[in-house]
């Protein structure tokens, strides 16, 4: 989705504001905010990729007031919604509606310090041989799908070379959607300044980009 | 660093707008509702948080440095395989799954960005800073690089070449800043003492200690 989340090479959002010894949360709201994300995470019932893109998807003017842990409750709503785990009416009140089934919670405290430990791998074993090789250039793809993608604006139809291969990896792009993993070979590609932005500045830009993002150059 | 400015509490996303005052009231409720329903575990929730808060951040990642500085064999495998490196010191898990180190050297300077979202290496640098995930960094690190970093303080000579990372999958890019000169005589504890969150980020040097 051509989104306003896609920031890489927007202009006009001011100076960055850093902080001097910023805490890790500002307000404690912003800590239950992360911890129920990764809790409900533990059902399983979406994916990482579909928790972007239900941030994604926040309307661009409401994206870009929102505090970054505002979008995550945002967010979240959604997921809880669209998974049936509540209804508007509970999320209105703050209560279960009386007589709704009571759950067990998949994560137990005692299994928070392995869960976070473990995390969840996205490499996967696949078949079919790697299409592209370490030197080898390729084009970035000119394509613009309105659901997830993980392939910014500012590569697509741009040339690159390919720096390595990370293997083969869950594919976003289908996997956002719960069309299963369909993992791809995914690739670190170096693209230059000049061939992304123009001009002549010594710099480049490395991405990991999926192989249907690219094409022989 | 760049406009400080500790009076003004929230820096959230570079807007400069505080979250709507209903955000404490609306967590608080959906919170309530997670946990009569039984889909969370309110002991969780501390758990999660005491991780971030106490136990995973960017001391994480100093000990990897100062052990790459100190270890000429651990610098190997960690910029060879820097999630089996990482996992040697304890470290690794969710959004570390898949690691890969970056090495600043006088002719080539690294820096981190997730345009997208906010992707950053939980397990050495605990969660991102307000910065990080703000539009205007997100939006110009990849455009301008040099003018990001001359915002932090941090001017590179024309014929070093500036490598922006942009995580846009699981992988998650930690940069080995280079070892400041005058301190070959410092233990790795020392060392891992002088390593900041944004030299492993790549908006800052790590610095000569003062005599």
């Amino acid at each position: 989705m051509n989104g306003v989340h896609d920031m890489g090479g927007m202009q006009g959002f001011g100076p960055i504001a850093a902080e001097a010894n910023e805490p890790v949360f500002h307000e404690r709201w912003e800590a239950r905010a992360l911890a129920l994300t990764l809790a409900v995470g533990a059902w399983g019932r979406w994916t990482l990729d579909a928790s972007r893109f239900a941030r994604e998807r926040i309307p661009a003017a409401e994206y870009l007031r929102m505090s970054y842990y505002e979008k995550w409750v945002t967010g979240l709503t959604t997921l809880l919604l669209e998974a049936g785990m509540v209804t508007r009416d509970e999320i209105a009140k703050g209560r279960s509606t009386p007589g709704a089934p009571k759950s067990t919670p998949p994560l137990k405290a005692d299994r928070v310090a392995a869960a976070l430990a473990n995390g969840g791998p996205t490499e996967r074993a696949v078949a079919d041989e790697p299409r592209f090789s370490p030197s080898m250039t390729v084009r970035a793809r000119n394509m613009h799908p309105l659901g997830h993608t993980r392939l910014p604006r500012y590569v697509r139809g741009r040339l690159g070379t390919i720096a390595r291969r990370h293997g083969a990896h869950v594919f976003p792009d289908a996997n956002a959607h719960g069309l299963g993993e369909r993992p791809q070979h995914l690739y670190q590609v170096r693209f230059e300044a000049q061939e992304l932005w123009g001009g002549s500045n010594n710099s480049a830009v490395y991405i990991d980009l999926w192989e249907s993002y690219l094409e022989p150059g | 660093m760049p406009n400080s400015d500790h009076d003004h509490h929230h820096h959230h996303d570079g807007e400069g707008q505080d979250p709507p005052s209903d955000m404490t009231l609306r967590v608080k409720a959906l919170e309530s509702l997670l946990v009569e329903k039984g889909i969370v575990d309110p002991a969780a929730l501390d758990a999660i948080i005491d991780t971030y808060e106490h136990k995973v951040g960017p001391r994480n990642g100093a000990h990897v440095v100062a052990r790459a500085w100190s270890d000429p064999a651990f610098k190997a495998r960690l910029l060879d395989d820097a999630t089996a490196a990482i996992a040697e010191l304890g470290y690794g898990g969710r959004q570390g799954e898949h690691m890969i180190v970056v090495e600043n050297t006088p002719k080539v300077h690294n820096l981190v960005v997730c345009t997208l979202c906010s992707c950053y290496p939980w397990p050495v640098l605990g969660l991102p800073p307000v910065w990080y995930k703000s539009a205007p960094y997100r939006s110009r690190a990849v455009i301008d690089p040099k003018g990001v970093l001359a915002e932090f303080g941090l001017v590179l000579p024309d014929d070093v070449e500036i490598r922006v990372w942009d995580s846009t999958a699981e992988i998650r890019y930690l940069v080995l800043p280079e070892r400041p000169a005058g301190t070959e005589a410092l233990s790795e504890d020392a060392l891992a003492e002088l390593v900041t969150r944004d030299s492993m980020i790549g908006v800052a040097r790590v610095r000569t200690p003062s005599p």
